[in-house]
């Protein structure tokens, strides 16, 4: 025979995307419905690590903003009826700790302060009034929002720093000689607001009076409440064991030491854990995904088995066939993931807006989440195009 | 090439027990125009099948454009359809949704032609069946003949030497019909071979060949 050799020939690779997208484009709602699933997987999915690792950016931007080196130093729960307190000498023997960088300290008043001279005793608005030294700032790395922190001038007289949420609650907006609020018994100026403290968020609600002044006016016994130790990032390991028995030689026991972003760093750790079972849960729910495209295409091949009789009669081959199945799987997959991935950031970024952190969604997320499409898609579509391409073609074309 | 364009030899067709097709011989030479009559269950369609390479023969030997149908794979029959052999059906399968000109195009998609050209030979050949006003029009909006003509149209883009049509007008009124047939006679005088399935008698009986079958079985030819 001098015929020859016949040969199919090859598709187009535009021509298979647009082969692929042919049922889509038929039954637009179907293919929208099923992708919908594989998005809401994705978007879970994408969601959940947009929004842990957005808020481990905000634990890490706190963290780097207020350091793992602050240590604090307060008297233990008492097991009598004696109030506790640190020993006056405390400070200056932690200061003598070699890697000890700064120190300072608050001490808790019993005052009580209010917007006006008119307010009942008792609404307090769980103020809490500190006696602070002039380098407690800077040891905590607090910063004044408005006006500035309490001086060895201001701290003589009567003159308060409030923390934000006390400065909202109390209705103080600005600084300054006409800026006053009634505190234990007496008229006192408003000369700072702090910023918000993320890792020592107690002190939001604190009202600051200088030392000497709180002595003079407050009663205050001149006992420090609460050590704040800034150590070498080198020595923080060293220094916290030798904390206790510094600060209370008598009765280390009676001593809490701890370390403020340990707090942070275990939220990170439960976050973690937490983020995995989300995880996992995305993952269920993108399998749900999966097995309705799975349905979707199993479905379209028993309706388009007279499609799929004339592709062949027009010298479509089975492996062409497969593809086309194929491709409109996992077409209607990455539409799905697509979706899924966009739905994701959005979830995120009105998460993180509305717990004003910044957005991070990151690129592994987004791109696992699109192979993971891909590999769904590519598993449901298998089997519905296997069985189209195993079709005879007189059998395609029989009326149904 | 020269030589028939099919040749069978003792075809049979086999579904179980049922004998659709029983030891067929015909040749058919190229340009012909035929007709392939017979009640309903007599095995036409079967016959189209087996011609087209759409099912293989349980038994006899077949052989089209000059390839022995046997010695091909399931690929190489693929190939040989897309180059060599035009279907028309008695239902049209045209895509829903889908224009005219596209619906034609697809015709040679499996012909490895990219898409430029084969719209523009889908063009011409929608010019051709008469069909030039109506290139995006979806098939929802043409009339039954219009739709068959869409498919003629498609059956024979890229100019495929063997046409099969299965009952053309089957789902036709008469005028519809006819113009249908015309068509096909035109492309018959354009050189194209035409097989053309029919059980109906008035058609076939204007033809210049016809082949009766009956329960399988070639009963009669009958040549004008
Ligand atoms: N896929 C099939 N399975 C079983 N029997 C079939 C099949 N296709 C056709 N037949 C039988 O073969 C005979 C011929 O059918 P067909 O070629 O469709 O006849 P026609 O087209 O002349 O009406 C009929 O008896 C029919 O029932
Ligand atoms: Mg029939």
């Amino acid at each position: 025979m001098s015929a020859p050799r016949l040969k199919p020939a090859r598709m187009w690779p535009a021509d298979v995307i647009r082969v692929g997208g042919y049922g889509l484009r038929s039954r637009p709602l179907r293919g929208i419905l099923s992708a919908l699933g594989i998005a809401i997987g994705i978007a879970a999915m994408v969601g959940v690590v947009g929004i842990s690792a957005s808020s481990a950016h905000e634990i890490e931007r706190r963290l780097s903003a207020f350091g793992t080196n602050l240590l604090t130093v307060s008297p233990g729960q008492s097991f009598g009826d004696e109030p506790v307190h640190l020993p006056d000498t405390a400070i200056g023997m932690i200061t003598a700790i070699p890697g000890v960088e700064s120190v300072s300290a608050v001490g808790r008043t019993e005052a009580r302060i209010y917007r006006n001279d008119h307010i009942p005793e008792r609404q307090t608005g769980g103020i809490i009034v500190y006696a602070a030294r002039t380098d407690l700032p800077s040891v905590i790395r607090s910063r004044t929002a408005v006006g500035a922190w309490l001086t060895e001038a201001t701290g003589r007289y009567p003159t308060v720093v409030l923390g934000s949420a006390a400065a909202s609650s109390l209705a103080v907006i600005e600084t300054g000689p006409d800026s006053l609020v009634w505190l234990g018994g007496r008229w006192f100026t408003v000369v700072g607001i702090l910023a918000p403290n993320d890792l020592i968020s107690d002190f939001d609600y604190g009202a600051f009076v200088g030392w000497p002044e709180a002595r003079a006016q407050l009663a205050f016994d001149g006992h420090p409440t609460t050590i704040y130790t800034r150590a070498a990032e080198s020595a923080v390991t060293t220094v916290q064991p030798l904390l206790g028995a510094t600060a209370n030689p008598e009765d280390p026991g009676e001593v809490d030491v701890s370390r403020p972003s340990d707090a942070l760093a275990a939220k990170q750790e439960t976050e973690k854990t937490l983020r995995a079972l989300l995880l996992g849960l995305g993952g269920v729910a993108l399998l749900v995904g999966g097995v309705g495209v799975a349905n979707t295409m199993v479905i379209s091949v028993l309706e388009r088995r007279s499609e799929i009789g004339l592709r062949r009669s027009l010298g479509a081959t089975r492996g062409q066939i497969r593809t086309q199945f194929l491709a409109e799987a996992l077409l209607l997959s990455l539409l799905g993931g697509l979706g899924g991935v966009v739905l994701g950031i959005g979830i995120t970024a009105i998460f993180a807006t509305a717990q004003s952190w910044s957005t991070v969604v990151p690129a592994w997320a987004m791109a696992g989440g699109i192979l993971a499409t891909l590999f769904i898609g590519g598993l449901a579509g298998f089997y519905p195009a296997v069985r189209a391409a195993r079709m005879p073609p007189t059998e395609a074309l029989a009326n149904p | 090439m020269s030589g028939p364009i099919v040749h069978l030899a003792g075809v049979s067709k086999r579904y179980g027990s049922i004998s659709a097709l029983d030891s067929a011989d015909l040749l058919i030479e190229r340009g012909e125009l035929l007709a392939v009559v017979g009640p309903s269950g007599s095995g036409k369609s079967t016959l189209l099948n087996i011609i087209g390479t759409l099912a293989r023969p349980t038994a006899g030997s077949l052989e089209i454009d000059g390839y022995d149908v046997a010695g091909l794979s399931d690929r190489e029959l693929s190939a040989l359809r897309a180059r060599t052999i035009g279907f028309v059906f008695q239902q049209f399968h045209l895509a829903p949704g889908v224009p005219a000109l596209d619906i034609v195009a697809d015709g040679l998609l499996y012909g490895g032609k990219q898409r430029g050209y084969r719209r523009r030979e889908a063009e011409r050949a929608l010019r051709r069946v008469g069909l030039g006003h109506r290139l995006q029009h979806l098939p929802h909006q043409l009339s039954g003949g219009e739709q068959q003509r869409v498919a003629v149209a498609r059956a024979v883009l890229g100019d495929p030497p063997l046409l099969m049509a299965d009952e053309p007008t089957g789902n036709l009124d008469s005028v519809s019909g006819a113009a249908v047939m015309d068509l096909l006679r035109e492309l018959h005088g354009g050189g194209t071979t035409v097989v053309i399935i029919t059980h109906d008698r008035d058609i076939a009986s204007v033809l210049p060949r016809e082949v009766r079958l009956k329960d399988g079985k070639i009963a009669e030819e009958v040549r004008r």
